[in-house]
């Protein structure tokens, strides 16, 4: 049961970017079109499920992790870096198009703070298939958050939702079905923060009604 | 110098790290919400970014590109920018005890803080020279600040404001930042 919910915990319950707010930067930057996103999200499954695998292997190797304690962090940052930079090469040589349009962003995968923190948090205190499934949960939460906000933003932007490459939907008939022309804001930086303010909000909102019902009715229960 | 001027315009204001690149965003967001804090992690940001752009610039055109192996920048800059945010914070404990006291665990934070990383490989990867990337890097350090000041102020005042009840702590603080974006973005229009 406990390896499921090491799986799951990174879908809602503990989603880094709406519950734990990590990884702010590229989740603002790259939600410009579903494409992007999802470009994103397989950078960070495949560094976050790799780094955590190997700095569980390390530190659960009793005379390695009581070597490596002292200067734990850059240890994972050298790990992390690593990793991107294969993630960087593979996309340059595999995905030209992905690569050019997510940019800076690649290398900076490095310093997404979700990465480093689960294998701060839960890497370096947990088995590698523990730590394996952790990752694969958050990464999923992750990508799954980015992928929300995009289709939001490129639907309303740009009035398409493209999934990959050519392949995609073009909704563009809804704006002019109303007579109106796609809200250009939604895909410029400014519409990145205000969208995801609002899912944001939204999102807390449903997590508050919820409480306030669980609240409601173990309050039925017990009296 | 025309271009030094543009260049320094546009990292300033038109291509404010925080508000068009979303470089920076987790201390945009998290030491906010006092000015005295906005203003010690703005500064210390600054000046990591300025001798990490300075050192990584060097190492890559002397180092990584004589030696034909620029694939080790990502490795090369974060290493060389933990190793600074470590003595910035020795030398902060040291100089000022009060501020280090405020900015708590921020400081390390620096390290994984894209804004730093982000400018270092962005000076590389719009092939500033020496002179550009140190131009580059100071205004868009000096944007950040201003950002994190202005925003800062706004905080205060949210504070107080009756914010409804879900929008309450980041939801409102990203509405803020979208409209000063928007302010931001139409300064465009001046070079």
């Amino acid at each position: 049961m406990n390896r499921i919910d090491n799986l799951t915990k990174g879908f809602i319950k503990e989603n880094p970017l709406f519950v734990s707010v990590l990884g702010m930067c590229p989740s603002l930057a790259v939600t410009t079109s579903l494409e992007n996103a999802l470009g994103m999200g397989i950078g960070v499954f495949f560094v976050l499920t790799l780094s955590n695998f190997i700095v569980s292997l390390v530190m659960s190797n009793k005379t390695l992790a009581d070597l490596v304690r002292p200067v734990r962090i850059p240890v994972y940052i050298v790990i992390i870096a690593t990793l991107v930079t294969v993630v960087e090469m593979l996309m340059h040589a595999f995905l030209i198009d992905l690569y050019k349009s997510l940019g800076v962003f690649i290398p900076l995968i490095v310093v997404n703070c979700i990465i480093l923190g689960r294998a701060e948090a839960f890497a370096s205190e947990n088995k590698p298939l523990d730590s394996v499934l952790d990752g694969i949960g958050m990464a999923l939460g992750f990508t799954g958050a980015i992928a929300l906000i995009s289709i939001f933003r490129e639907f309303l932007g740009a009035g398409t939702i493209t999934v990959w490459g050519d392949f995609g939907l073009n909704l563009t008939f809804i704006f002019n079905f109303l007579h109106m022309e796609p809200i250009g804001l939604f895909i410029q930086p400014v519409g990145a923060f205000l969208s995801f303010g609002l899912i944001l909000a939204t999102l807390t909102a449903i997590g508050n009604k919820n409480k306030e019902r669980i609240a409601a009715r173990e309050a039925t229960v017990n009296g | 110098m025309d271009n030094l001027i543009a260049l320094a315009f546009a990292a300033f204001i038109t291509e404010n790290i925080i508000l068009t690149q979303f470089f920076g965003i987790c201390p945009f967001l998290g030491v906010s919400t006092k000015r005295k804090n906005a203003l010690g992690m703005g500064f210390a940001v600054l000046f990591v970014m300025l001798i990490s752009s300075i050192v990584t610039y060097l190492l890559y055109v002397h180092v990584l590109q004589v030696l034909n192996i620029e694939y080790m920048k990502t490795i090369v800059f974060i290493l060389v920018i933990a190793s600074l945010v470590q003595m910035v914070e020795t030398f902060i404990k040291k100089v000022s005890p009060a501020l280090y006291k405020a900015l708590g665990i921020y400081l390390p934070l620096i390290t994984t803080n894209c804004a730093v990383l982000g400018v270092a490989l962005l000076n590389i990867t719009k092939d500033h020279t020496f002179v550009e990337t140190v131009v580059y890097t100071t205004f868009i350090g000096l944007g950040f600040i201003l950002v994190m000041y202005i925003f800062s102020m706004l905080r205060e005042k949210i504070a107080n404001a009756p914010v409804p009840k879900s929008f309450q702590g980041i939801p409102i603080a990203l509405v803020v930042a979208a409209i000063l974006a928007v302010i931001f973005s139409r300064f465009g229009g001046i070079i």
